[in-house]
């Protein structure tokens, strides 16, 4: 199953593990095929970050790592995508389980409409039997690992929609890795938050890799610079650059992926 | 961290789904009740002397509706003519002049209000204000009654209707020096015209079936209904109720479903074609 | 002609003329609204005067002696109401969760056609259906089946003697007729969360009931209380569905098997013979029914404008 593709890289610190590995993805939206052949390896606690022009197919991508596409009937999937070795796209796979194990961040911040504390309890109540102690303690845990803590510990009890939009997006990620997931998927995070709170949700990146492994698709390729261990180039739903995002940014091997982000398309 | 099982989660959901579709069915099974009673009953009073006779005094088992088609279509048309051009005009106020004012917010409460006051009220309102007044029920006052419930129904869709109309179209106009009214006129009201059509449509749809404004104002006659003016004036709806409930013959009754069938196939095919008219036009665009 | 008229106004003394034209028009909404009050209040003085604040509470009706009470009438109809609302409310929720949340999109499409369809339906219809069709059905199934097999009738609610009129067979019929319409209501409600918002809980882990439940009724929380209070206007104040089945007594709500009157039963019932103080009590009755319609929409409005408001911030 390894190296089957080109676009699998030959990672040079090779101790690291493989957490998620995507085989022969096809993607279709009704007739419309939106990715084509995919082969990727995702690497345990490293940042990978999608890049490529709008409408390439890098959202979708994300989308079938939960399988959250399955909530519209006209969205299917076609190949393997495992998760330490478990294809869950088979479907005696619990969805349920799997969206605990791996989280989303949208490009919008989507705080429910209900308190700060709820926000963030709400996947713990949701997944776990635990007393209210204990709650307690895991929302704020939840909290200070996204760098929220010291803000809203004074009004936990607070609309989440009352908080800023970079409070809001931290809120979020707090609510995702509340319930102990293993992944977390970040759909254009900060595109929707100013540059204050883009740094924040940047620096938090950072801090969550220790914990996480994360896939998140950007539009901004000085992001995908700062915050990424590897990359990937999406054109046209097919990957057309695997790297270390170092070398992605100096010196591409693909002549699109250097046009790509030198500016000259997209 | 303790698990919550899944299989508890799962169950509940599968429950509500099941309860949900059992309810959709059970919802259905009435509405389809109600409308095939109407219709099975309704099609057996058909016939050529139901469409062409008018309805006959008490007692007399033969007789038709057309008296009662007619006057229903008098009163209606009566209550277009009065409440259509000032709720039009209304709406055009509303949107044209009134985004976001404190005027126009009490007005759009006000019509918002008015479209839910009981029916019967404005039967009421209508009867102490032409009726008693004037000594004498009249499809007139009829009219007055169903333009009263019409009046909000076209202000606010006039409204929703010209707000759809983009700005840039408005400032096009404005910008070749059109004054303010023939730009709305000319430019902005055209341009929702299908909009506007259905709006009327539909709260012509709406008034036509109403009853209990016509109880104290229109009241209802066996002649046909050209004393609108000055006479109680036939129509459907206070047919159906006097066949129905003051009646102990079964031709009266067969004849008060013809009656309902009538009305509700009516209101129906305006609905539906109303549907299909806004539908095309939105899709022109 | 044309350019007569031009010399004559200036453009801005149309424009002028034209937007005092329709703001007199679209006034219109607050006069009538205004003068339902005042004509109303002024044809219900001799009543007042006669009877005082003791209408409202004095069951007594005996056109012989000119007496009258408003009791009977409010109670039956905040009764057939409460009835209806209570079994309207869960099926529309439900029925609006169903199209939104569980259907396949083309069945949702065409139950949706089909449920502003319904709610276009003339309210005599549902009446007419009552009379002829639901009251021997309550009478000979739902009503001994209610007393005898479920063994209802120890509870006072269906005790007593029943023919398939009353408030029960009043109630259900207005929960039939408001469905559709707090039903499209719901729906809409339904139909303004975010997608986004869902999706995101789905990609918490939560199941589609959950999603409705802690996500869709919070978020649409005051726009699904709007519906709810349409709906309740709707019950209230209906007169021809309920005419023709609540069997028209003046007498106090005891079981719901009991035939009993509705403001607007009564209204719609002797109002063309009633003279004097009589005809001055109903319309008083008129205004009470006006007072208390009134006040639900001012909730509903109140509700769904905050509810729009809401989503305009996003």
């Amino acid at each position: 199953m390894e190296n089957n593709s080109n676009l699998i890289i030959n990672h040079t610190a090779a101790a690291e593990k493989t957490k998620i590995s995507v085989r022969n993805l096809n993607f279709y939206y009704g007739m419309h095929q939106a990715l084509f052949d995919n082969n990727i390896d995702i690497l345990e606690k490293q940042v990978t970050a999608i890049i490529g022009p709008s409408g390439c197919g890098k959202s979708t991508l994300l989308r079938t790592f939960n399988r959250i596409y399955q909530l519209y009937r006209e969205q299917r999937a076609e190949g393997e995508i495992f998760l330490d070795g478990e294809n869950i796209l088979d479907n005696s796979v619990d969805i349920l389980e799997l969206r605990r194990k791996v989280g989303m961040i949208f490009q919008k911040p989507t705080p429910f409409p209900m308190s700060v504390f709820d926000n963030v309890a709400y996947p713990l109540k949701l997944h776990f039997s635990l007393s209210k102690s204990e709650i307690i303690d895991h929302v704020e845990k939840a909290l200070r690992g996204a760098s929220l803590w010291d803000e809203v510990k004074d009004k936990l009890k607070k609309s989440g929609m009352a908080l800023s939009g970079g409070q809001q997006q931290r809120l979020c990620i707090a609510r995702a890795i509340a319930g102990e997931p293993e992944v977390l998927l970040m759909d254009e995070p900060t595109s929707a938050i100013d540059p204050v709170g883009t740094l924040k949700v940047e620096d938090l990146i950072e801090e969550l890799k220790q914990e996480f492994t994360i896939v998140i698709v950007t539009h901004n390729m000085q992001q995908a610079a700062r915050i990424s261990d590897y990359t990937a180039f999406y054109f046209q739903g097919k990957i057309i650059e695997f790297d270390i995002t170092e070398k992605i940014f100096t010196s591409p091997a693909n002549k699109q992926t250097e046009d790509y982000i030198t500016g000259r398309f997209g | 961290m303790k698990k919550r099982g899944l299989f508890f989660r799962k169950t509940t959901n599968l429950a509500v789904t099941a309860a949900s579709i059992l309810t959709v069915g059970f919802a259905l099974l009435f509405m389809g009740w109600i409308l095939y009673t109407v219709f099975d009953n309704g099609f057996r009073s058909f016939s050529w002397a139901f469409f062409t006779e008018p309805t006959k005094p008490y007692g007399i088992p033969d007789g038709g509706v057309a008296n009662a088609v007619l006057g229903t279509i008098f009163i209606t048309l009566g209550a277009v003519v009065i409440g259509v051009p000032p709720g039009l005009l209304g709406g055009i106020y509303l949107a044209e002049f009134a985004k976001g004012n404190k005027l126009g917010n009490v007005i759009r409460f006000s019509a918002n209000v008015m479209m839910g006051i009981p029916s019967i009220i404005v039967g009421l309102f209508v009867y102490a204000l032409m009726v008693y007044t004037t000594k004498t029920f009249s499809g007139l006052a009829g009219s007055v009654a169903l333009s009263i419930i019409m009046f909000p129904v076209v202000l606010r869709t006039t409204e929703d209707m010209l707000l759809m109309v983009p700005d840039a179209l408005r400032e096009s106009a404005l910008a070749l020096g059109a004054p303010r009214w023939k730009t709305t006129v000319n430019i902005v009201c055209r341009a929702a015209k299908t909009g506007l059509t259905t709006g009327v449509l539909l709260a012509v749809a709406r008034v036509s079936g109403e009853t209990a404004p016509l109880l104290f104002t229109a009241l209802c006659s066996d002649s046909w209904p050209f004393g609108y003016f000055t006479q109680p004036t036939s129509n459907l709806t206070i047919t159906i109720t006097e066949y129905a409930t003051n009646s102990p013959f079964p031709e009266m009754h067969t004849r008060a479903w013809g009656a309902a069938l009538i009305i509700t196939a009516a209101i129906l095919i305006l609905n539906i074609s109303c549907r299909f008219l806004f539908k095309d036009s939105r899709h022109g665009k | 002609m044309e350019n007569s008229k031009k010399q004559l106004i200036s453009p801005d003394a149309a424009d002028q003329f034209f937007k005092i034209t329709t703001a007199v028009c679209a006034l219109l909404a607050a006069v009538v609204m205004f003068g339902f009050f005042i004509q109303l209040f002024w044809s219900s003085i001799p009543a007042i005067k006669e009877f005082g604040l003791d209408f409202l509470t004095s069951s007594e009706w005996d056109p012989v002696k000119n007496l009258y009470g408003a009791m009977p009438a409010i109670a039956g109809t905040l009764v057939t109401t409460a009835i209806a609302v209570v079994i309207a409310v869960p099926l529309s929720f439900i029925v609006a969760m169903f199209l939104v949340e569980t259907a396949p999109p083309a069945l949702s499409h065409t139950l949706s056609h089909a449920i502003d369809l319904l709610a276009a339906i003339p309210s005599i219809i549902y009446g007419m259906w009552g009379l002829f069709i639901f009251v021997p059905f309550m009478q000979d199934h739902v009503q001994p089946f209610l007393a005898n097999t479920l063994h209802l009738k120890i509870i006072p609610l269906f005790a007593g003697e029943y023919n398939g009129f009353g408030f029960l067979t009043s109630g259900i019929i207005l929960a039939v007729m408001i469905l559709p319409f707090i039903c499209a209501v719901m729906r809409d409600v339904f139909r303004m969360v975010p997608p986004v918002l869902k999706e995101s809980a789905f990609g918490a882990g939560a199941t589609s009931w959950e999603v409705t439940l802690d996500i869709t009724m919070r978020y649409g929380a005051r726009g699904l209380l709007g519906a709810i209070f349409l709906g309740l206007g709707r019950a209230v104040g209906e007169t021809m569905a309920v005419l023709f089945v609540i069997g028209n007594v003046q007498k106090m709500p005891t079981s719901l098997y009991q035939a009993g009157t509705t403001i607007s039963a009564t209204l719609a019932n002797n109002f063309a013979e009633a003279q004097g103080v009589f005809r001055s009590a109903l319309f008083e009755l008129g205004l009470i029914l006006l007072v208390i319609s009134f006040l639900i929409q001012v909730l509903a409005q109140f509700w769904l404008n905050r509810v729009s408001r809401q989503m305009g911030e996003k």
